[in-house]
């Protein structure tokens, strides 16, 4: 038998095996720990924030072979994006990056999502100058 | 790569004699059972000693009491549903463990939505059904009592002949389903005073498409699928024969080789959890321990801080095929129900691997797979939250609890704003 079959598609499988930037951040400038309620899976996303920008982030997660691969993913995606950009960040763009997810596992990007999300709500809770500059600004963007 | 298949319990390799049986019935001897010339009358021979070949290996007094299906599934379908619909004047009540096999527990559920009602009857947290549980739950009204003889998760061996016993006292007939334990283990039909068995050929090295449904002759049953008279006219449909003839041998071989079967495997799963307990901490067995109590063929292990689908996976990388309850390769996102009633806590339920063995691993594929998995656990642990948290001393372990610390089933309330399962 020469073939091998895998369970996702080799984008994923490579995600899951060799996992891009797993690990904490030491003086992280935010972390989101989030749980999904449809499995009891958990994944923690931890950024390095400057000037904006996300300068690094890292991952850890107790889940899945797509939970895995999303994050490592999400991670990669969002390196490199300004705060604003990253506060729009979707699912859907780990999933068209991992070029599709079983339906079943879509959740698991949607993990990925609130990790993140909850990574820069913390962030901005330990800068509360943050959102009087967003809410400033406000009138002027709409 | 050494390959190391553990998940027998899925399935198995066919016997080449079973193979070799089966070949000539696709070509050759392609009659139908129900013809009456010499292709028919030739296929009808060979049922005949398939049937002869079943019930010797669970000792039914007559071959008559064999019934071929199609599977393990329909089988239990055929069991539950043909006598709650041949007994429905008498009652509408059923009663089985919390641990059945999903074809016990959804033919029930489909009886439910019709006016049937059900006693589930817990297990202890090794899987052991309570059989003053089991009496108390009989009524007037109960029409069948269903028992598994060995768990499919988690093996534990079930104590079928002191529920014969009761159902006997009682007058309600028993079904035995011996999936995980025909071929592994010796089953006795009389001895369990059971009224119907069923189990799968495929399970012990006999071919997939056939299933066995023994019925004593005087459990009421009717069909539930209907057309010709084949089996008695209790299955309507065109028997297959060379599975049938396959499924044979393969019974014949299991009733002489059992014996061996079980010493090999059960030297084989001590070997396996020996080396697991020793080199890996934070594990548990879930079911009791190998002995008298567990079927030989069987490991289900939890591995604490680590979720399943990803150790199934770097398993299936590294050779070794098994299987898992965790709720991330469940369809339905839910842990196994087995584990929910032994009490398990999610947090091993979702650490969980099924392995299940089989006569062809040897002590070699067991020091394999503990080396391996050795690695895995390191692997993933080290990606894991939970891990890196029960380390800070922000969660407890549930396996050898610290005293300190949150329970990860909190940890992971708090963290998903909703309890686990
Ligand atoms: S995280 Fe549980 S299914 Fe993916």
């Amino acid at each position: 038998m020469s073939d091998t079959y895998t369970l996702y598609n080799p984008t994923v499988m490579d995600h899951f095996m060799n996992p891009r930037n797993m690990g904490d951040l030491r003086d992280a400038d935010g972390v989101g720990e989030v749980g999904a309620a449809a499995c009891g899976d958990i994944m923690k996303i931890s950024l390095k924030i400057r000037d904006g920008k996300i300068e690094d982030a890292r991952f850890k997660t107790f889940g899945c072979g797509s939970a895995i691969a999303s994050s490592s993913m999400a991670t990669e995606l969002i390196k490199g994006r300004t705060i604003e950009e990253a506060m729009t960040f979707s699912n859907q763009e780990v999933v068209n990056a991992l070029g599709g997810l079983p339906p079943v596992k879509i959740h698991c990007s949607v993990l990925a999502e609130e990790a993140l999300k909850a990574a820069l709500e913390d962030y901005v809770k330990r800068h509360p100058e943050l959102a009087e500059r967003a809410a400033a600004a406000e009138p002027v963007s709409a | 790569m050494r390959q190391v298949y553990l998940d027998h319990q899925s399935a198995t390799p066919l016997l080449p004699e079973a193979f070799e049986a089966m070949r000539p019935y696709f070509t050759e001897y392609y009659g139908n059972a129900s013809s009456l010339h010499q292709h028919g009358l030739r296929v009808r021979d060979a049922l005949k000693k398939a049937r002869q070949q079943m019930a010797a290996l669970i000792h039914a007094e007559s071959e008559d009491e064999i019934f071929f299906t199609s599977d393990g599934t329909e089988s239990a379908n055929l069991a539950i549903k043909g006598v709650a619909y041949a007994n429905e004047r008498k009652g509408k009540h059923l009663v089985i463990s919390a641990t059945e096999h999903p074809s016990v527990v959804n033919s029930v559920e489909f009886l439910e939505k019709q006016g049937w009602t059900c006693t589930r009857v817990p297990v202890d947290r090794e899987g052991r059904v309570d059989l003053k549980g089991l009496e108390a739950a009989i009524t007037p009204q109960t029409v069948l009592v269903a028992l598994h003889h060995v768990n499919h998760d988690i093996g534990t061996i079930q104590p079928v002949v002191e529920a014969g016993k009761i159902c006997a006292k009682a007058g309600v007939p028993l079904y035995v389903d011996c999936e995980a334990s025909a071929g592994w283990l010796p089953i006795d039909v009389r001895e369990f005073g059971a009224a119907l068995v069923s189990f799968s050929p495929h399970r012990f090295y006999g071919p997939k498409g056939v299933g066995v449904l023994y019925r004593n002759k005087r459990a009421r049953i009717v069909s539930i699928l209907h057309g010709g008279v084949q089996e008695g006219g209790r299955r309507a449909g065109t028997e297959n024969i060379p599975a049938i003839v396959g499924a044979g041998v393969a019974a014949e071989v299991a009733a002489r080789e059992l014996p061996q079967w079980r010493a090999h495997t059960a030297v084989l799963q001590k070997r396996l959890w020996d080396g697991l307990s020793r080199d890996i901490p934070f594990i548990k067995l879930n079911g009791p321990i190998p002995g008298p109590d567990r079927v030989s063929t069987n490991i289900n292990i939890s591995t604490e801080f680590i979720e399943g689908e990803g150790q199934l996976l770097l398993c299936d990388l590294n050779g070794i095929a098994v299987a898992s309850g965790s709720s991330c390769v469940s369809k339905s996102l839910k842990i196994s129900h087995v584990l929910s009633a032994i009490g398990l806590d999610h947090a091993l339920a979702q650490g969980n691997l099924i392995l299940t063995l089989g006569k062809d691993n040897t002590e070699a594929d067991m020091d394999y797979v503990v080396e391996t998995f050795v690695r895995i656990v390191d692997k993933l642990r080290g990606m894991s939250p939970m891990w890196e948290e029960f380390e800070r001393g922000v969660i407890d372990s549930v396996i050898a609890p610290r005293g300190f610390g949150k329970s990860f089933s909190e940890h992971a309330a708090a963290v998903s704003g909703k309890a686990a399962h």
